[in-house]
């Protein structure tokens, strides 16, 4: 292999990226030398089994992949402004629609849910950490290891170029001949795996280690929507790792599973896909379900409405989610039995989400309503939201589907469920939580501003795209012709575009901006919140809380707040603390997971070898480990609680 | 992770006593759903996929039903003789415990033997994973429990030695049960692979 | 070294296991092979047998119900023989249009 194929080249923009990367590799390294800060980092965060720090990192990398995703989509609209344009060509524009849909589902929407679950879960339940901190950092690790080595592809040996579905036998080798694919396939299988211990080790947390007295019943939304969410984890990306193993059998090993000769069938990927696609995107809907139901009833001041239907209707999602994922392809010819049964089952699916969207309107009846950032966000969601339900409604219908398929109606719709439901959910998530990430508030004007900007580009980037889709604009087209009557709905949309850039950017400078001026939260409950994670210190001690908390309601914390004016710590119930160690190991061992997914990718296959046997090295050593953790003695956690609580 | 990790129970066996391994033995439950799932779809795969031969054999042409049975007895047995190794762990005794474990690994090692003769012998009657999406999705099936069954292993192997080393205690037990747990779940899997693979292969 | 105090002495949930497997295993042998019933009453049959020999393994030897989590992992299995299911099934029936 030449040099020239190794690198991707000819492209002024890969030569700039090629610069940026390694003038912000240079420059992380730089920082960290000059101010000593490698000892740090690795100690407080490569190291660390906290779910506190592996949640911000989860979200730290998630805005960095919104970061990416988002110029992907710049470049994208920038290309179809205006007819004709050669801005970007047919292959550069594949590529960029295929990591754009690829980062912003696995990379940006799924860490930025994990991360919001890592810091919050725990917090809410009255925990100390998650069930298996050690497996959590190695979640952590794999999947910050499989975004990688998917977001060096673009650099280095051309990125996938087969849309984020991968659709055989366009993802064939016949047809993809490059590595691009095989990066696809490697680097979710990576991260994949890092995403189901993530759901295991949340679903044994929730069901387990629940403070005294948290019934099933008393769980706050947002646990409960995690809780459904691992099980959908659980059962559905093993589909995913299948599919993945598959495609990668077919495009390194000649295997006929999906080609178009000797027996391979290659709408089986479609099916093996969206049996996992689908409840994936109820895995990114339903946490999302969950931060807004938190928000309103914070917001709102009152208790959830109809807490018991909002759990029921989760629980049936759920289980529709894993029965209606031939929709995604009633145009692949299945016949009217089949398309008719999972119409129905899709349809059925707006029953349970309805009943949410009524629980919602009325818990804010009659409330005595705060107009935060983060209830902007959920207010907002609710309308936006209602308007990508009711067209998923229309393409459930499977003999219309034939006319939306495909369109930009399609693209329209499912902007409208993930943008409005996941991103406005991630951050108004960010602002109700970021107090308790960080110990000050993010600064509430520039939020407004982020969510007035976004949410109006939102809308007109993606409104229009209804129209254009009926009017007959397909998905994936890299420029079509004067004429069509499509250019100013196109220019609108770029506009659009353009303001939820700015909004983004405003989002990043009041980042910036809080770290250095921003309020500073001493109270720890600066929401007048309802559940546990306001009990603690902002950002909480890394134990959490001193002793374990009883819960005898829900809303647990706001009750107690009622009865004896707060989470009320005695001295003399203090007991040591037992914690768990850190462990470079989870580092090390994604690591390898990365060496041997890039041999994969290259098909160097002695390098694939070696990384796997540094995997198997590490789980040897991890098996043949005697480490207990550590105790914490009562007298450090008096001076820790004392040092915390002087603010309150 | 709260103090409850040391308080022990002494009613309940070995693996249980900590809250720890309660959690452990969980979530090893739970990833065995996953399993089950990640098998499912091999099996949707290969039941798509089995009639569609190409221009290879079929399976009725290549399975034998004495291999199949030899395999299928030694695995069976060796679940058996997994759950024995329980059984007397339960009853404190470790050298029953290790004794058992030994069979068990050794009739996993001749199941793997089989195994790998099948696979070779059908390699030289010119069947390999790339002559056909049948031969595809049956190799990838069988070969996953196959590498599943291998894992298991190398696995027990490592347990025993931890046996050898620290005795039986609250740990090296939860590490045993969770490898017994493990080494049945094959078991049940190759159950509906005899079924649906060997079985349907040859009356289809 | 503590015990169960209602250990039983002699495996036997252990034996009758096994010996319902074996006997189970051949019965599905001889359906399939040598009893000339057709084919559909065979499938139906020998995966009906699987199910049973499954559900032995995860009861006389896995003890899926015991402990306290007994009725997590009873529904953790259950749940996950239905999308098992699910998959299967659905996979066939959706893609049987294909020729």
């Amino acid at each position: 292999m030449k040099w020239s194929e190794f690198f991707v080249t000819g492209e002024p923009l890969i030569y700039a990226a090629d610069v940026a990367i390694v003038l912000t590799m240079v420059g992380i390294v730089f920082v960290l030398t000059y101010f000593k800060k490698w000892k740090w980092i690795w100690n407080e965060w490569l190291t660390t089994v906290d779910h506190k720090k592996i949640g911000v990192m989860y979200i730290i990398c998630a805005v960095l992949m919104l970061f990416r995703g988002g110029v992907d989509a710049l470049l994208m609209r920038a290309q179809l402004t205006a007819p004709n344009m050669n801005f970007l060509d047919a292959q550069h524009y594949n590529e960029i629609f295929t990591t754009h849909g690829t980062i912003m589902i696995l990379f940006m929407a799924m860490p930025f849910i994990i991360g919001l679950m890592n810091i919050v879960v725990p917090l809410q339940i009255g925990a100390r950490d998650v069930a298996f901190p050690y497996l959590n950092a190695l979640s952590f690790w794999l999947f910050f290891f499989g975004a990688m080595l998917f977001n060096i592809s673009f650099v280095i040996g051309g990125s996938p170029d087969a849309g984020w579905t991968a659709y055989f036998p366009l993802a064939g080798n016949e047809f993809s001949p490059g590595v691009g694919n095989n990066y696809y396939a490697v680097s979710l299988q990576i991260s994949g795996i890092g995403t189901l211990m993530t759901g295991i080790n949340f679903l044994v947390t929730i069901l387990k280690m629940r403070a005294p007295g948290m019934t099933l019943m008393r769980m706050p939304m947002f646990t409960w929507t995690i809780l459904i969410t691992c099980v959908l984890i659980v059962f559905a990306f093993p589909v995913l790792t299948v599919a993945l193993a598959l495609m990668t059998f077919d495009r390194l090993f000649d295997t006929q599973f999906f080609t178009m000769a000797n027996g391979g069938m290659s709408m089986l990927w479609a099916n093996l896909f969206w049996i996992w696609g689908h409840p994936e995107v109820y895995i990114v809907i339903l946490p999302a379900f969950g931060i807004f139901s938190e928000i309103v009833s914070t917001f709102a001041q009152k208790r959830l409405f109809g807490y018991k239907a909002m759990v029921y209707s989760i629980v049936g999602i759920a289980f529709l989610s894993f029965i209606v994922w031939v929709h995604h392809f009633f145009t692949m010819g299945a016949g009217p039995e089949v398309n008719s049964v999972f119409s129905i089952t899709t349809m059925a699916v707006a029953i349970p989400t309805g009943v949410k969207i009524f629980n919602w309107l009325f818990t804010l009846r009659k409330g005595k309503i705060r107009f935060t950032t983060a209830m902007l966000w959920s207010l907002a969601f609710i309308p936006n939201f209602v308007i990508g339900g009711v067209t998923g409604v229309m393409l459930a219908m499977a003999a219309a589907d034939y006319q939306y398929h495909n369109s930009y109606f399609l693209i329209a719709h499912f902007h409208y469920v993930l943008i409005a439901g996941v991103v406005f959910a991630c951050f108004a998530g960010l602002h109700y939580w970021y107090p308790k990430m960080f110990g000050h508030m993010l600064n509430e004007r520039l939020g407004k501003w982020t969510f007035w900007l976004f949410m109006i580009g939102f809308n007109v980037c993606f409104f229009p795209m209804y129209f254009l889709g009926l009017m007959g604009m397909t998905r994936r087209m890299y420029t079509y012709s004067d004429g069509l009557g499509w250019t100013p709905l196109n220019v609108v949309a770029t506009v659009g575009a353009v303001l939820m850039g700015i909004g983004f950017i405003v989002l990043c400078y009041n980042i910036y901006y809080s770290a250095r001026y921003g309020e500073r939260d001493m109270t720890g409950d600066p929401w007048n919140g309802r559940t546990l994670e306001w009990a603690t210190a902002s950002p909480p001690v890394h134990y959490n809380f001193p002793v374990t908390p009883i819960v005898d309601d829900l809303d647990a914390y706001w009750v107690m707040k009622k009865k004896q004016g707060g989470f009320q710590v005695k001295e003399e119930e203090l007991k040591p603390i037992h914690m768990p160690s850190n462990s470079g190991r989870p580092f090390w061992i994604s690591v390898a997971f990365f060496v041997a997914g890039f041999g994969l990718v290259f098909k160097w296959f002695a390098l694939a070898i070696a990384g796997a046997l540094f995997i198997v090295l590490g789980l040897i050593l991890r098996s043949f480990e005697n480490d207990d953790g550590y105790h914490i003695g009562v007298d450090e956690i008096k001076r820790t609680e004392r040092a915390a609580r002087k603010g309150a | 992770m709260g103090e409850a990790v040391h308080r022990y129970d002494e009613t309940m066996p070995l693996e249980y006593r900590t809250e720890e391994n309660r959690l452990n033995i969980l979530g090893f439950w739970i990833f065995l759903g996953a399993e089950v799932v990640l098998f499912a779809t091999l099996f949707a795969t290969y039941l798509v996929l089995f009639q569609r031969t190409g221009s290879g054999p079929t399976a009725q042409e290549l399975f034998q039903v004495k291999d199949v049975l030899i395999e299928t007895l030694l695995l069976l047995t060796s679940s058996f003789t997994c759950g024995l190794a329980i059984f007397e762990m339960r009853r404190g005794r470790l050298a029953g415990l290790l004794a058992w474990l030994l069979v068990t690994l050794l009739l996993g090692i001749g199941f793997i033997t089989f195994e790998v003769r099948e696979f070779i012998h059908y390699v030289h009657e010119g069947a390999t994973m790339q002559t056909s999406a049948f031969l595809s999705s049956f190799f990838v099936l069988v070969g996953t429990h196959g590498a599943h069954v291998s894992l298991g292993i190398g696995w027990m192997i490592f347990i025993i030695i931890q046996l050898l080393q620290r005795g039986l205690t609250v740990k090296t037990a939860r590490k045993v049960f969770i490898v017994s747990l493990y080494w049945h779940f094959l078991d049940v899997v190759w159950i509906f692979i005899f079924t649906l693979v060997y079985l349907l292969g040859m009356v289809v | 070294m503590g015990t169960n105090g209602h250990h039983e002495s002699f495996p036997w949930k252990h034996l009758i296991g096994f010996v319902l497997s074996l006997l189970l295993t051949f019965a599905a042998l001889w359906v399939a092979l040598s009893s000339g019933l057709p084919l559909k009453a065979v499938i139906v049959v020998i995966v009906l047998f699987a199910m049973i020999q499954a559900s032995l393994q995860l009861f006389m030897f896995m003890h899926v119900a015991e402990s306290d989590s007994g009725k997590v992992q009873t529904f953790n299995m259950v749940y996950s023989f239905f999308i098992a299911v699910v998959v299967v099934a659905g996979s066939v029936w959706v893609m049987q249009f294909v020729l």
